[in-house]
């Protein structure tokens, strides 16, 4: 009897020091691996991917490799179309919009995915909490999104913007408060789907402490769903975001912020179009990317959601 | 089935007064004193203290709540600061330009999205799916008040075939439907697809085979059918983002329905017309989240016979 | 006594493509016939092909990967392999059925039971509505379920596993069909109810004088039901007997080893012996005889030549190289 109970703690310690610790690391080390290969087989996704890092990258290097000052006047050259000088055209100032679109990207770029970070911190403690404690925790979490969401899509946002007042500032609060409650949702859903895993029930029974057993244990098996939820919802924040713009409620009218200039450009479509549609072809594009890297990497790491 | 309505509506309540309490909190969110935030900048100190009076600002919050849902219930929602009129009158006139504007997209788009989803499944790896995914992702993708603008410059500006705005006759329907339609129809092809593709891995439809069905008939009856009752579960959140939808929508075509109130509103701070109107969201939103939930006990016989 | 054959499988080889190009056989080369009036035993591991076997049969690989790329099924004089969709389509349901693993989820969860049995009965009969839900009221007493009229208005869920088995089962005898595929009928089921199933089987193919391919992996199940069996492994034909010769004079060393993993009441035998090792991969087969990785009387002929189906007596084959050399 007491001879089993020996080996039973034989088998646990080594469950805890190798498994967890030794045995995770490797493992993923040969997921990563294999994730890569499997996901270069995804040909649109490559691509979408690249046109990311490409975005991301001229959000960093933009501005200073733009060919004009985002605010240089050029009064020969007014609401004039695509031409050698100014590829993009010109808007009403003479301003150069490829240049405004290269100086406006670290704008755009730089609130969508700030406040998709925040949101999705926030999001993802709450998911965990309630996804592992339930009881109070969850009914307040839960319920909590239940009310946020009935404030559909960017309706929430802009709720939020009409409490705070327009500005980059709150336009960032409020896609990031917009972002919270998917993220609760996902990754409460996630916790409950690792909570059951039996790894999870022997650390439990091993006497971990609630905080290891959630960040060690827990959390590296929801973050699947953590990184799949967050690009896609990087392409949604960038639509809120040049949403509230466009309606006025963000960035200043000055500002090169994408939306913002097809919000200015709207007064001159039947003279000067290309004011609308290269601004929009880059949000397009920027949020296409965004969502195919998105759907690429959710079908490479679960295949069952298709 | 009359237990599944009744505890769906039971689960509606308590919602409904949180959306409620939210609702009446946001003048209270906004940073600074809600009397002078009410009565505007250059109110007179006597004004704001009038004002504050009249409001009952002084009672205890949980007075002034109560106060609050009592007249909402009796259909006062307060007078708008423009305008000076009741704001309910004001969401009234407005109102059915709104759903004049949902129904527009309603009618074609989730009909349009299934088709392409079932479509895309029943081709699945050939041309036909690869095309319908990628006019889906890029329709998910594209912002909406870009379609609107490039959709007026051409069919309006250009073409001269459609209105540019306003509301008067069908013809100034077909572009906000557009625009509204876009993103549901999306989403609708995206999961309508996946939802067909696990359904025809059923082993029912392998037994409608087995029972010498013709394939049109095995699709549709035993596959489409089945798959349709998950496809519902998705659409209340849709018309969701078709009320949100509204308000870049309204704001495009100069439609003067509930979603430009709205903007107009915020751009005035009139905070009591804002109020009224994201209460009336949120409550229509939850009403049709409850009909679609009814509708899917209605479809689902496990539900309907429990 | 010379019989009548039902069907005749010749050749039959079933593909899985990955791609295009690449592929992995499942079914090789399957040969064997069915008599009318007999119940054929097909056992095997999951994996070895049986089920494929009998989708390929039913011409119901569509939705797989799967594709027959040689031989012939003759049910009746008709090559199914070549026949039109139409003319399959025709067969499928009337001529032959066939029943499956999961009852609960091979009907359909939103049509109530009558809509599915008139559907199937009016496929392939002139019947009016009335007359095929008289039919449909008819088979399900045939089936013994107790309350056909309270049955026939429910849906599936309303069901348990046995009563929805009783239910397909009725569904593939509605048309009289001269051959009834059975894959795995029982195995989803609890054991007091899988011993009614397989009663009401026997029962019901005798009464019609059809004929039965039973798939299983349990010899239990192949000793009650069947006349003949056909084991299968890594997707050939490894041995076919009677099955009082199969039980007696197991030939195959798989065979023998299956045998031997079957508890038996009584033996005093407390450790089962098992076979070594799984299934080999279909895209990795080893060379020479499939099952020589496994087989402790393996030489290294066995490893490096692939040995036939020989002809070791009347109505018994083996694919064993000792077999051959006895």
């Amino acid at each position: 009897m007491s001879n089993t109970q020996n080996e039973q703690a034989k088998i646990n310690t080594s469950f805890e020091e190798n498994y967890i610790d030794e045995n995770i690391k490797v493992s993923t080390d040969g997921k990563v691996k294999a994730f890569v290969k499997k996901f270069a087989k995804r040909k649109t996704a490559v691509v979408a991917f690249f046109v990311m890092v490409a975005l991301l990258i001229l959000a960093l290097v933009g501005p200073s490799l733009a060919p004009y000052e985002a605010n240089a006047f050029d009064y020969d050259n007014i609401l004039s179309g695509p031409s050698a000088k100014h590829w993009f055209g010109t808007d009403q100032f003479g301003r150069d919009i490829l240049s405004r679109i290269m100086a406006g990207a670290p704008l755009t770029l730089g609130v969508a995915l700030s406040s998709v970070i925040v949101g999705a911190a926030i999001g993802t403690v709450l998911g965990l909490l309630s996804g592992y404690y339930g009881g109070w925790i969850e009914m307040l979490v839960m319920r909590g999104a239940d009310v946020l969401f009935s404030f559909p899509d960017i309706l929430l946002a802009i709720a939020i913007v009409a409490a705070l007042g327009p500005g980059i500032i709150n336009v960032f609060i409020a896609v990031a408060v917009f972002t919270v409650p998917s993220f609760a949702r996902i990754m409460r859903s996630a916790t409950l789907a690792v909570k059951g895993c039996l790894y999870v029930e022997v650390a439990r029974s091993l006497g971990c402490k609630d905080g290891r057993i959630l960040f060690k244990h827990i959390f590296p098996g929801t973050i699947q769903s953590l990184i799949v939820n967050f690009t896609m919802r990087i392409g949604s924040a960038i639509m809120a975001a040049s949403s509230l713009s466009f309606l006025g409620f963000g960035a200043n009218v000055a500002d090169p912020e994408w939306g913002a200039m097809l919000s200015l450009g709207r007064s001159y479509l039947s003279t000067a179009p290309h004011m609308v549609y290269l601004p929009g072809l880059v949000i397009f594009v920027t949020v296409l990317a965004f969502n195919l890297f998105g759907d690429g990497l959710r079908d490479t790491l679960d295949p069952k959601i298709k | 089935m009359g237990r599944y309505v009744a505890r769906r509506l039971l689960e509606t309540i308590p919602l409904m007064i949180i959306i409620s309490i939210v609702v009446f909190m946001f003048i209270h969110l906004i940073p600074g004193d809600p009397a002078k935030t009410l009565a505007g900048v250059e109110a007179s100190l006597e004004e704001v203290e009038a004002l504050r009076e009249e409001l009952g600002l002084k009672d205890p919050l949980i007075v002034q709540y109560f106060n609050w849902v009592k007249n909402a219930l009796s259909g006062d929602l307060g007078r708008s600061f423009k305008s000076n009129l009741p704001v309910t009158e004001l969401i009234w006139s407005r109102f059915q330009f709104t759903i004049r504007l949902v129904f527009a997209g309603l009618v074609w788009a989730p009909f349009a999205g299934i088709f392409i989803g079932v479509m895309c499944a029943i081709k699945r790896g050939t041309w036909v799916d690869l095309g319908g995914m990628l006019f889906a992702i890029c329709g998910l993708s594209a912002p909406g008040f870009w379609l609107g603008l490039m959709g007026i410059q051409f069919f309006s500006v250009k073409l001269g075939w459609l209105p540019s705005g306003g509301l008067e006759s069908w013809k100034h329907l077909i572009l906000p439907s557009m625009v509204m339609g876009t993103g549901i129809m999306a989403t609708l092809a995206r999961y309508s697809r996946s939802s067909m593709l696990e359904t025809l891995r059923e082993d029912y439809v392998r037994t409608a085979r087995a029972k010498g069905q013709r394939e049109q008939i095995v699709m549709f009856r035993h596959a489409f059918m089945n798959s349709l009752i998950q496809v519902v579960t998705i659409l209340g959140l849709q018309i969701g983002g078709l009320l949100s939808g509204s308000v870049l929508t309204e704001t495009i075509f100069s439609i003067p329905g509930m979603g430009r109130l709205l903007t107009d509103s915020i751009a005035y701070r009139d905070y009591p017309t804002i109020q009224g109107i994201l209460l009336i969201f949120a409550l229509q939103y939850v009403l049709i989240n409850l009909i679609v939930d009814v509708l899917y006990g209605v479809i689902n016989p496990k539900i309907r016979y429990d | 006594m010379p019989q009548e054959v039902l069907l005749e499988v010749k050749d039959l080889r079933t593909e899985f493509f990955s791609s295009k190009t690449s592929s992995v056989t499942a079914v090789a080369n399957v040969s064997f016939n069915i008599n009318k009036g007999e119940i054929l035993g097909l056992v095997g591991e999951s994996g070895c092909g049986k089920s494929v076997t009998s989708l390929s049969v039913m011409q119901l690989l569509k939705d797989t990967p799967g594709k027959i790329t040689n031989g012939e099924i003759i049910l009746d004089g008709v090559d199914l392999v070549k026949a039109s969709n139409e003319e399959v389509r025709k067969i499928r349901g009337g001529k032959m059925s066939m029943i499956f693993q999961e009852p609960m989820s091979a009907l359909n969860p939103s049509m109530r039971i009558d809509k599915q049995m008139i559907e199937t009965i009016r496929l392939h009969s002139d019947m009016t509505k009335e007359q095929a839900l008289a039919h449909a009221a008819e088979m399900l007493k045939k089936v013994g379920i107790p309350d056909p009229p309270r049955v026939l208005k429910n849906y599936p869920h309303q069901l348990s596993g046995g009563m929805s088995q009783r239910v397909m089962i009725a569904m593939a005898m509605s048309n009289d069909p001269k051959l009834l595929i059975a894959d795995e009928p029982t195995t989803a089921l609890d054991v007091t109810i899988q011993a009614q199933i397989l009663d009401l089987m026997k029962k019901i193919q005798k009464e019609e004088q059809s004929s039965i391919l039973l798939i299983t992996h349990d010899l239990g199940v192949v000793a009650e039901m069947c006349s003949r069996v056909i084991v299968m492994y890594a997707g050939k034909i490894v041995e076919e007997a009677p099955v009082e010769t199969l039980f007696g004079n197991p030939s195959h060393p798989y065979t023998q080893g299956l045998i031997a993993s079957v508890p038996k009441l009584g033996s005093g035998v407390k450790v089962l012996p098992s076979i070594p090792g799984s299934v080999p991969d279909l895209a990795a087969m080893p060379e020479g005889c499939r099952f020589a990785p496994r087989c402790k009387y393996a030489t290294d002929k066995c490893r490096k030549e692939n040995p036939e189906l020989f002809q070791i007596g009347e109505n018994h084959k083996c694919r064993c190289w000792l077999v051959q050399d006895k």
